[in-house]
């Protein structure tokens, strides 16, 4: 049954008026977000904010004591579990497992055999820049293409959300900025609803086509700004500077 | 260079203990030597290994049934909270009963034999892996488990794949840990209860002081212990590789 109060079921990813508390304080506070279908929206904040607990109560982790969370339409957290693809902050590769194994993982979850899950991890290893690495332990792989199979093992189940939570924030400056630019290239290729966190405005500015900005905790949104820039983007273009610069005054303010 | 390092310990061990067996104050009954230990080592071979064959035989079975019910009762404990806060203390009590209390329950309950002497083995070895086992399965980080939630993963399916890979390292320490403890477990089993071993043979050879043979079962009681620890070291290697280069998540 649909009220008025409630966000479209076409949306999705909406969250609507969500506070969550741990005991004594309250990391999130009537927080209103919603993405579109192919959507990037990126959501910064300083560190503390809640971002963290932000994409676990859509990934149906935790649930929100005030609010509702709808994903896909669904509100139930098992089933907004089922709709989320969510990657950590770390890549979290099991060391007994090949490059291709990690990839496969998450298809075996949802109880693909584990020979078929990595006939299907397969193919999109070429893509993924990662060809002829498909045997390789995690430890013989460099830290963005860790990343890059992390990143796999969240795509390959085909989930309509993708949450990501500073994907590349363990990384090297310089194998970052490389990061972005393959993540950019990739959802141009193939477009996705994503709900990024990141403490770095750049990236967020770089990704995604809006920034919700939240305050320090408890966590609310307190700017929410449209990046309408063509791709690729040039950090250093004046267009760029500005976004990034109101992005700034938001989170300063 | 550490194996020449242990070979040099080992041989300044030796010549201390030959140094001291030579002293005159030191009588044949109390310490016999190296060299008279090696004579009794090659006299009394045939009786040696027949009776370390059997030692072995116990040891191997009480290890086995020890991996098999502390690797059960591990997971059991694991996935059912309760069970784990309700059996740890009697896992705990169990350790510390002395084997002369137990001896007449096993026998009465195994027979005679070799069967009470490898429900002592596995009695003493099932501790050790049990409880590693379960800081083994207790290990892996809450990130992980909640990736797997995230990715709808089953219990079963967290236990599988995450878990009990991560948990193999603690269960091969428990493992080393049990297979030195398993000799002399085997020791005391056969004292209590058994025809045959060398825990046996030992104890017949000093009723009976032949001091020489006494101290020929003893080396071939530590020879049995480094081996089988050196095993499960080999055993570890083989199935857990990544433990070396990487630790687990």
């Amino acid at each position: 049954m649909q009220t008025e109060a409630e966000a479209p079921a076409t949306e999705p990813l909406s969250l609507t008026n969500v506070t969550r508390r741990y005991r004594r304080v309250t990391a999130l506070e009537g927080i209103h977000l919603s993405v579109r279908q192919d959507e990037v929206l990126a959501v910064v904040g300083p560190s503390g904010c809640g971002k963290s607990t932000l994409l676990e109560l859509i990934a149906g982790l935790q649930e929100p004591d005030e609010g509702a969370v709808s994903v896909a339409g669904a509100r139930e957290p098992a089933a907004r579990r089922a709709a989320c693809a969510y990657m950590p902050q770390r890549d979290l590769l099991l060391p007994w497992r090949d490059a291709l194994g990690n990839a496969a993982l998450a298809l075996e979850c949802q109880g693909v055999r584990a020979a078929e899950a990595r006939r299907r991890a397969e193919p999109l290893f070429e893509r993924f820049g990662l060809a002829e690495f498909e045997e390789a332990e995690p430890a013989e792989l460099s830290g963005g293409m860790r990343q890059r199979v992390a990143f796999l093992r969240t795509l390959l189940p085909g989930r309509p959300v993708l949450l990501l939570d500073e994907p590349f924030g363990a990384l090297d400056s310089i194998t970052r900025a490389s990061m972005q630019r393959w993540l950019a290239g990739a959802l141009e290729q193939e477009p996705r609803t994503v709900l990024l966190v990141t403490h770095d405005t750049e990236e967020a500015v770089f990704l995604a086509d809006r920034v919700a900005v939240l305050s320090p905790r408890p966590g609310r949104v307190v700017a929410e700004i449209a990046v309408d820039l063509p791709r690729p983007r040039e950090v250093t273009s004046p267009g760029f500077t500005a976004v990034k610069r109101s992005a700034l005054e938001a989170l300063a303010a | 260079m550490r194996y020449w390092l242990s070979a040099l310990l080992a041989a300044l061990f030796l010549l201390a203990w030959q140094g001291v067996a030579s002293l005159d104050s030191v009588d044949d009954l109390t310490l016999a030597s190296p060299v008279e230990t090696f004579e009794a080592l090659v006299d009394d071979w045939s009786l040696l290994w027949g009776n370390a064959r059997s030692t072995l035989a116990e040891v191997l079975l009480g290890l086995g049934a020890a991996v098999a019910l502390g690797g059960g009762l591990g997971v059991a404990m694991h996935l059912f909270r309760p069970l784990r806060d309700a059996a740890y203390p009697l896992l705990v009590a169990s350790q510390a009963i002395p084997i002369v209390v137990l001896a007449p329950i096993f026998v009465l309950l195994f027979d005679f034999g070799m069967r009470p002497t490898i429900a002592i083995v596995a009695l003493i070895c099932f501790f050790p892996i049990t409880v590693n086992l379960l800081d083994g399965l207790r290990s892996v980080e809450p990130e992980l488990l909640k990736l797997m939630r995230s990715m709808g993963a089953t219990r079963l399916r967290t236990l599988r794949s995450v878990e009990l890979p991560a948990s193999l390292p603690s269960l091969f320490t428990g493992l080393k840990v049990a297979a030195t403890v398993s000799v002399i477990g085997a020791v005391f089993g056969e004292w209590a209860g058994g025809q045959e071993g060398l825990g046996r043979l030992v104890l017949n050879a000093n009723n009976q002081l032949q001091t020489g043979r006494l101290y020929a079962g003893t080396v071939l009681l530590s020879a049995m212990a480094i081996a089988l620890f050196l095993l499960a070291a080999l055993l570890e290697r083989l199935i857990c590789p990544w433990n070396r280069k990487d630790k687990p998540v």
